[in-house]
């Protein structure tokens, strides 16, 4: 929080800031001084702040009416379907919203990577965007179970029964998971619960997030620390608010026509079809968010060293500030980490096409090599990279050219309009 | 702009490659002109007024639809029988009620808002009497299974003679539609085999999409309302987009910066 110097106009105002500075907090937001050159991916973190609001808001709408027992959920899905006064539209929202909370996150950690976001002094805020990220995933997972068709059981059985890996006290602790001695009523309600609570963590987490993100300011496409306020930024109000506002306009078509016109086409068919242990389903997969992680469990033939791999994968995120040697931020300086992050970008897509696919032949080889690259990328290629890398000079400032005229600026507006 | 329009159709691309991915085993269906689908897609009432026919006359003397009850049948969206026509459907089943003052349960004619009368009392009963396989429950078939309403349109008329390789147990039947061909239901139509009311050919063919465009719609009761309210939404959505993209373009005019 930069100024303290704001006052209200009003007595009344400043009676209440003395108080309590919501005020001097609102002038901050708005005022906020925000590098002028961000780029649409930069949009991404507002969209996200809509989508959490939005599966709150129609989550807690969905708790009003679902019932969480084995017997009764499935049921009392079909009847907010049916009989709740727009129920259908609720659900199909708050279903396909995740798929798009997904998405978005996806954009926002793939513009981190490209951009170098994480770098410090941002290490901070990137550790709280891999624990929002993570409780995103449990809180997804979770809420999959709750319909209680077959993938929902299902997908249950599966993820738990990945804690019986642990040497010694697994079973126990998948017993203890369960409440019982298999997925039943109730796993159901606790999944419920924490389903329920999850969001409002996260909800905290973000205040957080931004609030970290104040602290050094935006990142930028250039990479540069820049002065604030300068030129170089313009406030927050309205300058930022319209541009996001625009991009989330034109994300919640894409979010409507999923909602309105494809609504099962993200799910998998047979969640329609009531729990039932003894019937196991020929191909059980998790959602396609999840599917990379899914491909990397899969490809490592042990059990226990699988949970392994597939918990690093996610964890090794978490110390990328400290992997990566490079002191440039963005990937348009750094010609040879660019290439390997669009090599990164598309091994990424490669396991989440495997990780729908059976685990056998050719899938299950490709899954292997694509995990191994994936690891290879954060554990060698990035810290090698970080002293071998010849970077292109940097400009001093995002309106400055650099002394004697700015080739490289003008390089690196090219290269932009490239990216986006 | 430009920018902008490549970025989305990159989003869009990675989803539709993602969910192609699902769709692994493929065998090609039989395709008809289905009049819900589409931005304006709504039933054809007189399809779905026939397809009632068919599954209250066929397939509901195995396929419970415990979802349903009669009053759907009269609600806007539906088949649209009148509420005098849905109470007489509904009249016409026995349903059992109770406990009454004495203790005792009883039945009576069912009314709109009783649920669909089931073939069977509970799932063993089902499969006691269809040599333990179990008819699914209608209401979201279409919805649960790969293929929606084409796999069902499909695997009414795939029946077949069994290739001479296939071996076939008593009571199981060759389908070409069907994952793994074998299916442990007999082929439910055949011409004829209804009398429909307004002339219609009554064809296996014919039948098979009325009853597949009632599943669509039992399974989906709201899609008529859904395309009607996703077509306003997402004008309305265009139309603002377009607003507030010139209002930005305004406002980000006063620094010399492009948005």
């Amino acid at each position: 929080m930069s100024d303290h110097d704001y006052r209200p106009k009003s007595k009344a105002g400043q009676w209440f800031n003395d108080r309590l500075p919501l005020l001097t907090l609102a002038n901050h937001l708005t005022d906020y001084p925000t590098p002028k050159n961000l780029n649409y991916w930069w949009t991404f973190g507002g969209i996200l702040t809509f989508c959490l609001i939005t599966q709150i808001v129609t989550g807690l709408t969905l708790a009003m009416h679902y019932i969480a027992h084995a017997d009764m959920a499935f049921e009392s899905v079909e009847h907010i379907m049916r009989d709740v006064n727009y129920g259908w539209l609720i659900r199909y929202i708050h279903a396909n919203g995740a798929s798009m909370f997904f998405l978005a996150v996806y954009i926002h950690i793939f513009r981190s990577l490209f951009y170098g976001s994480y770098k410090s002094p941002r290490e901070i805020i990137w550790i709280l965007g891999i624990i929002i990220y993570l409780l995103m995933m449990a809180a997804a997972f979770m809420g999959y179970v709750l319909p209680w068709g077959q993938m929902s059981f299902w997908g249950a059985t599966v993820i738990t029964n990945l804690f019986s890996a642990i040497p010694l006290v697994g079973e126990g602790i998948v017993t203890w998971l369960w409440g019982g001695y298999s997925v039943d009523n109730p796993t159901l309600t606790r999944f419920f619960t924490l389903h329920y609570l999850i969001p409002f963590l996260i909800l905290g987490l973000v205040v957080l997030h931004i609030w970290a993100l104040h602290v050094p300011g935006n990142n930028n496409p250039v990479g540069i620390d820049i002065k604030k306020p300068s030129k170089d930024t313009v406030p927050f109000h309205p300058y930022i608010v319209i541009k996001d506002g625009f991009a989330l306009l034109m994300f919640m078509i894409v979010f409507a026509f999923f909602v309105f016109y494809a609504p099962n086409i993200l799910g998998h068919a047979d969640n329609y079809i009531e729990a039932n242990p003894m019937v196991t389903p020929a191909h059980i997969v998790p959602e396609w968010y999840l599917l990379p992680f899914y491909a990397i469990l899969r490809s490592v033939p042990d059990k226990l060293l699988g949970v392994v791999a597939m918990l690093s994968a996610i964890l090794i995120l978490a110390v990328l500030p400290w992997l990566d040697t490079s002191k440039i931020r963005s990937a348009v300086f750094r010609p040879l980490y660019k290439q390997f992050y669009w090599i990164l970008v598309a091994d990424v897509l490669i396991l989440g096409y495997v990780g729908a696919m059976p685990a056998e032949g050719l899938y299950l080889l490709v899954a292997r090599i694509a995990t191994a690259y994936y690891f290879l990328h954060f554990l060698v290629i990035l810290p090698v990279l970080g002293f071998k890398e010849k970077t292109l000079p940097v400009p001093l400032s995002i309106t400055e050219p650099v002394l004697g005229g700015s080739p490289n600026l003008a390089a690196a507006r090219n290269k932009e309009s490239k990216i986006e | 702009m430009k920018n902008l329009l490549k970025l989305f159709s990159i989003i869009i691309l990675i989803i539709t490659s993602n969910s192609f991915s699902f769709a692994a085993e493929k065998v090609e269906y039989l395709k008809t002109d289905w009049s819900f689908k589409g931005l304006f897609g709504k039933f054809d009432r007189a399809s779905l007024q026939r397809g009632y026919q068919v599954y209250t006359e066929v397939c509901a003397s195995c396929h419970s639809m415990k979802y349903l009850s009669y009053r759907n049948l009269a609600e806007p969206g539906g088949p649209e029988f009148s509420e005098a026509q849905a109470k007489a459907i509904a009249a016409s089943f026995e349903v059992t009620d109770g406990p009454n003052s004495d203790g005792e349960m009883f039945t009576r004619p069912g009314k709109l808002s009783d649920k669909f009368v089931m073939p069977y009392d509970n799932v063993k009963a089902a499969q006691a009497a269809n040599g333990g396989a179990y008819p699914p429950d209608m209401s979201v078939l279409v919805k649960a299974r790969g293929g929606g309403v084409d796999y069902i349109y499909s695997l009414l008329q795939g029946y077949e003679e069994a290739p001479s390789n296939v071996s076939l147990d008593d009571g199981v039947y060759y389908n070409k539609y069907m994952y793994g061909n074998k299916i442990r239901m007999a082929a439910p139509l055949s011409d004829g085999l209804v009398e429909y009311g307004d002339g219609t050919n009554a064809t296996v063919e014919q039948m098979s999409k009325d009853v597949t465009t009632f599943l669509m719609w039992s399974a989906e009761p709201h899609l008529e309302s859904r395309h009607q309210m996703g077509f306003k939404a997402i004008v309305y959505l265009i139309i603002l987009t377009v607003l507030v993209y010139f209002s930005m373009k305004r406002i980000w005019s006063r620094v010399e910066s492009e948005v």
